[in-house]
């Protein structure tokens, strides 16, 4: 196969870089001057997952399919379209998979090629989601990764790691918290933890990190 | 390709960099970047999987010692000059923190009209992303068929990860038809063709240094073929994508 490579050689740069601050501003500036980039609309980028997208929108997915069985099974059936009816889809969640968390099964979504992150119920990745220390070990050692965020399950529990390699995104169901019979929607999605949909945490355990 | 972002089963990266109450960035340019991706995407120029392996081929060391988005940054200059949409004048006054718009004409890229994102178009945009299902395509295998990834180093673009490469799984689940990206980042179209959730056993990708149960790993058609040999036969009989 071709390598697509060997008509860029960006690698020996002919001269030392600059801070990245100012490649960045110069690049924009000449994408601007071009035309290229409209900044309204990278302001309205920015404004979308600054404000509007973040986990909170999977936290309400959870407790949903907390309380309502039948929601549960059409999210594990298909979680795309059970998504959807809450509101949320779209760029780096067009095709969506719940995974749920039962006694004894703990599962943990990684990307160990890049960083796929299900966006519109996760927002934006944080920086150990990206980074190599994580994706490396993950798939290989996550007893070890998960002891780091304070996460220690028992030692006949098995845990299922998803490495999301396709464009499809993961969300894990973490287990209702025990003593929250009668809890609200609303009271049972503030138990529900970024770090426990990706599988880092279990809901109604404060995120270690 | 066997690239430096290929990291599954790797060590010595250290520990996590967990941060609490993490910011969503980590200064003003990173938000730039994230705007100037999404933005410069959106026109049409390449896709998401020419974009990844822009990234990826990135020089190893380079790649291994940039942040998230600086690789992004990196990539969105090389897919830039390759395009034509910035000139190599231009990629080395924007590496020397210059101000490119001073490039002299005769050095500078002309200048084309393309679909640019505009702010009502923003919202409409993120909601529809970008599907990769497709219609057709009947599939080869089925949930609970033995497979074997095969042994393949292509130098191009793919989403097998080496640590499955060669080794034995279960399919757990059957996607339809998906957009291969082994041909779609190279431009030439969507070629689309089955894809799966393949269930390998953790010993099966590490012997006995693992504490993992499982790893799934999503699979193109492609990238498998039947696994004839039963002598491992101990990844029959297990769960499915997850407790249904």
């Amino acid at each position: 196969m071709k390598d697509d490579r060997q008509n860029d050689k960006p690698a020996d740069h002919p001269v030392p870089l600059a801070d990245i601050e100012l490649r960045v501003r110069a690049l924009e500036t000449l994408l601007t001057a071009r035309g290229y980039v409209d900044p309204a609309a990278l302001d309205a980028l920015l404004e979308t997952y600054e404000s509007k997208i973040g986990p909170h929108n999977g936290a309400r997915v959870v407790a949903r399919a907390w309380v309502d069985p039948a929601y549960r099974q059409r999210l594990l059936d298909d979680a795309t379209s059970a998504v959807a009816e809450l509101g949320y889809s779209g760029r780096q969640g067009e095709h969506l998979l719940a995974v749920a968390n039962a006694p004894g099964v703990h599962h943990l979504v990684v990307c160990t090629l890049c960083s796929c992150y299900p966006w519109p119920v996760l927002g934006l990745p944080p920086v150990w989601y990206k980074s190599p220390a994580f994706r490396s070990r993950a798939v290989i050692d996550p007893r070890g990764v998960l002891a780091e965020f304070g996460l220690v399950l028992a030692p006949e529990t098995r845990i299922e790691v998803h490495d999301s390699t396709a464009e499809l995104r993961y969300l894990v169901l973490p287990e209702r918290p025990a003593g929250t019979d009668g809890f609200d929607e609303g009271q049972l999605a503030a138990l529900v933890s970024r770090d426990a949909m990706i599988g880092t945490a279990l809901a109604g355990i404060p995120e270690a990190a | 390709m066997n690239g430096p972002h290929d990291v599954g089963g790797d060590q010595g990266f250290g520990p996590l960099p967990l941060e609490h109450d993490e910011p969503l960035f980590h200064g003003d340019w990173e938000r730039r970047v994230l705007a100037l991706t999404l933005a410069m995407g959106a026109t049409g120029q390449w896709n998401l999987d020419t974009s990844r392996s822009a990234r990826e081929s990135l020089p190893p060391a380079r790649y291994l010692s940039s942040s998230y988005y600086e690789i992004w940054f990196e990539a969105l200059l090389v897919l830039l000059e390759r395009k034509g949409l910035i000139s190599a004048a231009e990629h080395r006054a924007i590496d020397r923190g210059t101000d490119p718009t001073l490039v002299p004409a005769g050095e500078a890229a002309d200048a084309v009209s393309l679909p640019v994102l505009r702010p009502e178009r923003v919202a409409p945009a993120l909601a529809a992303g970008s599907p990769t299902a497709r219609p057709g395509a009947s599939s080869r295998f089925s949930p609970g068929d033995r497979v074997r990834v095969r042994l393949m180093n292509p130098r191009g673009h793919t989403r097998a990860p080496r640590y499955i490469r060669g080794r034995p799984g279960i399919i757990s689940a059957s996607h339809g038809a998906h957009v291969f990206p082994d041909v779609h980042a190279l431009g030439k179209g969507e070629a689309s063709e089955p894809l799966y959730t393949v269930r390998f056993l953790a010993t099966d990708l590490w012997g006995a240094d693992t504490s993992a149960e499982a790893i799934q790993v999503d699979c193109w058609e492609s990238y498998l073929e039947a696994d004839t040999d039963s002598g491992s036969g101990s990844a029959a009989a297990q769960p499915g994508l997850g407790e249904r």
